[in-house]
């Protein structure tokens, strides 16, 4: 199993507050890998550092085993940065979010963003926009018919999979939250990736839904071949599908390791639980 | 399933009414107020879209529509003047640019150079100013606009733009077909485009611009796409107003032509070509036409002059943004499926109500 994600020494401060600090982590092909940690811990940051929304104010982020974010300490931070490894990165390396999606990472999002005037079946297709072959010119003049057809079938299929099929000439807000989710899980789908990035996709989903999720989650895996890397709070969810967890907190890593290690580490339920003053 | 069919049959055969009145007034009075009027409005219709493909499907709000216009106006005129006209025009100047003695391209050459220039420009100015939002982006525009319209007036520029006084004896199109023809080729362009899979981008842009980028549209190149092709038409559409207006003058492109059709896309409905073109339609007709009695003094003694249609105008004006909030159509295209649904549910509506009022008097 070779490793499919890498992130090494990732710090990304924000002025003076270090929202990641010093985070290394892998992620291996075939497997899903769960970041968790306390509110604010850093875990939503991380994934906007691998997915090129930020960039980071040290560290590499590599896919595949090519470097696809790297950063140095530059500008102000040269003075004020806070992070370790300082010294350590040369290069700098600056993907916009839609280069590192066609290289094949696709995420979803904490608070759903759903294309809204747009029914479901266009927010699939709106996601195939990328992997086109046509142009603006025979776009805009219907000489892609052939493509734009198997667009559509593909969108169809995919809709189907994840049991949306019933729905898909609706209003994408016009759908319950449970399914507003898994066509956001849909649409990333779409994109065709090798790395599907999940921030917490049972939010506000009740134990049943979760359940189901859970199920839905590893279906898609097999089904597409996937590598999953999400971050969650529903713990069942975390200890039942993962095979491996990452737990930060303010920033830092704190444990890693398999769940049943991870249930017993007592930094980490120090860091979920807190400490009681006469302990 | 037939009953689809049907309606979209009634949807061409409306297409094809327009062209045929289009056809008719040319024939019956091919001088007069609804000539002008169906010709204008064609004209705005087409700066309308183009206008409504940046603003309503892709979000971005930019004032520089008078701005394109204005290329468009002044790079139709001054390479479609024959050169035996050239003299005459020019009359003013001490010397005319050198290729203006050899140059002269026929009619819709011109006016596809028109659009060119005004998509090069607008390329060369969306390089910077595409990172803008919202407000900043209609600010930096409508600056743009100014600035050209500036150069449009130096005198330095004379022995090109003839500045300060206008250009003249260009070829026009004669008849409201030619106008109908060339507003519905520019119209139906920009409808494939927004219908294409470009579409659908722009759509994502407007909606939500971080998930489009998670989905793999390139933000930058996409704004680019439809800043480009929307000041194309804008051009073009400038074009067709100088032939209008059988002058190019720079005073005439200014803020207030961007706010006039900013004023038709809001009233056609933001995110609707067909609003938009209804809109420009009826925008003119009031403005020109249907109103154009409250011009004369005796239709109320006292109150009623020179001017008063303007008053009244602006009052409908702010009837429809007050009470038509999302404009005539909202985001919604045309077509006779809706417009038949829509009433039978109006009709239902009223009835249930009426059904609802009578039980409670019961």
């Amino acid at each position: 199993m070779h490793n499919l994600l890498k992130l090494e020494n990732i710090t990304m401060q924000f002025g003076g507050v270090v929202a990641v600090n010093n985070l290394s982590l892998e992620v291996n092909e075939g497997e899903i890998v769960s970041l968790i940690g306390p509110n604010g811990a850093g875990k939503t940051t991380a994934f906007n550092v691998v997915t090129g929304v930020y960039e980071p104010t040290n560290g590499c982020v590599s896919f595949e085993g090519k470097a696809i974010v790297e950063s140095y300490p530059r500008g102000k931070m040269r003075k004020t940065y806070a992070g370790e490894n300082r010294g350590a990165y040369h290069k700098r390396i600056v993907k916009t979010p839609d280069k590192i999606t066609k290289l094949g990472i696709a995420r979803t999002f904490q608070n759903i963003r759903l294309f809204k005037s747009m029914t479901v079946l266009e927010n699939v297709l709106v996601a195939m926009h990328m992997r086109r072959k046509s142009n603006l010119f025979t776009a805009t003049f219907m000489l892609n018919r052939k493509e734009e057809k198997e667009m559509r079938r593909k969108a169809t299929e995919l809709l189907d999979k994840v049991g949306l099929l019933d729905v898909k000439d609706e209003l994408a807000t016009s759908l319950p939250y449970g399914k507003q989710r898994r066509l956001e899980i849909a649409r990333a789908l779409a994109t065709e990736p090798k790395l599907l990035l999940l921030d917490e996709p049972a939010a506000g989903m009740n134990p049943q839904e979760t359940d189901e999720l859970t199920a839905f989650i590893r279906e898609i895996r097999d089904e597409f071949g996937l590598t999953i890397f999400m971050i969650e709070h529903h713990m069942n969810l975390v200890m039942d599908i993962s095979d491996r967890i990452y737990v930060i907190d303010f920033g830092k890593l704190i444990a890693s390791g398999v769940p049943a290690e991870i249930q017993n580490n007592e930094v980490v339920i120090k860091a979920y639980l807190g400490v009681s003053e006469d302990e | 399933m037939k009953s689809k069919t049907i309606f979209k049959a009634i949807d061409i055969v409306l297409l094809l009414a327009a062209f045929g009145v289009a056809i008719a007034v040319d024939l019956v009075m091919p001088v007069g107020l609804p000539a002008t009027v169906l010709k204008k409005g064609a004209v705005f219709a087409v700066v309308a879209v183009s206008m409504n493909l940046l603003n309503g499907f892709t979000g971005l709000f930019s004032l520089g529509q008078a701005g394109f216009m204005l290329l468009g106006a002044y790079t139709y005129a001054i390479f479609s003047i024959p050169l035996e006209a050239r003299a005459s025009v020019y009359y003013m100047q001490d010397h005319v640019a050198g290729f203006l003695n050899v140059v002269e391209l026929p009619v819709v050459v011109a006016m596809i150079a028109a659009g060119a220039v005004a998509a090069i420009f607008a390329f060369l100015i969306g390089l910077p100013v595409l990172r803008l939002k919202s407000d900043y982006l209609a600010i930096a525009t409508l600056g743009f606009a100014e600035i050209v319209g500036a150069f449009a007036k130096w005198e330095m520029l004379g022995p090109i733009t003839n500045a300060p006084n206008p250009l003249v004896n260009y070829p026009k199109f004669s008849k409201v077909t030619t106008y109908f023809v060339a507003a519905g080729i520019c119209i139906a362009i920009i409808a494939l485009l927004v219908r294409s899979t470009y579409g659908r981008a722009f759509k994502a842009i407007r909606d939500d611009e971080i998930a489009a980028e998670a989905m793999g549209i390139n933000l930058a190149k996409h704004k680019m796409i439809s800043f480009v092709t929307s000041s194309f038409f804008a051009g073009v559409g400038g074009a067709m107003l100088a032939m209008f207006q059988s002058k190019a003058q720079a005073n005439s492109f200014n803020t207030a032509l961007t706010y006039e059709i900013l004023l038709i896309v809001v009233i056609g409905g933001i995110g609707s070509l067909s609003g938009s073109v209804i809109a420009s339609f009826l925008y003119i007709a009031c403005s020109e036409w249907w109103l154009r009695f409250l011009d004369t003094p005796d239709v109320i003694p006292g109150l009623t002059r020179n001017g008063f249609r303007l008053v009244v105008f602006s009052a409908v004006i702010m009837v429809i943004v007050l009470f038509f909030r999302r404009g005539l159509m909202g985001d919604k295209e045309f077509s006779t499926e809706r417009l038949v649904k829509g009433s039978k549910q109006f009709v239902k509506d009223i009835q249930d109500r009426k059904a609802r009022k009578a039980k409670e008097v019961n």
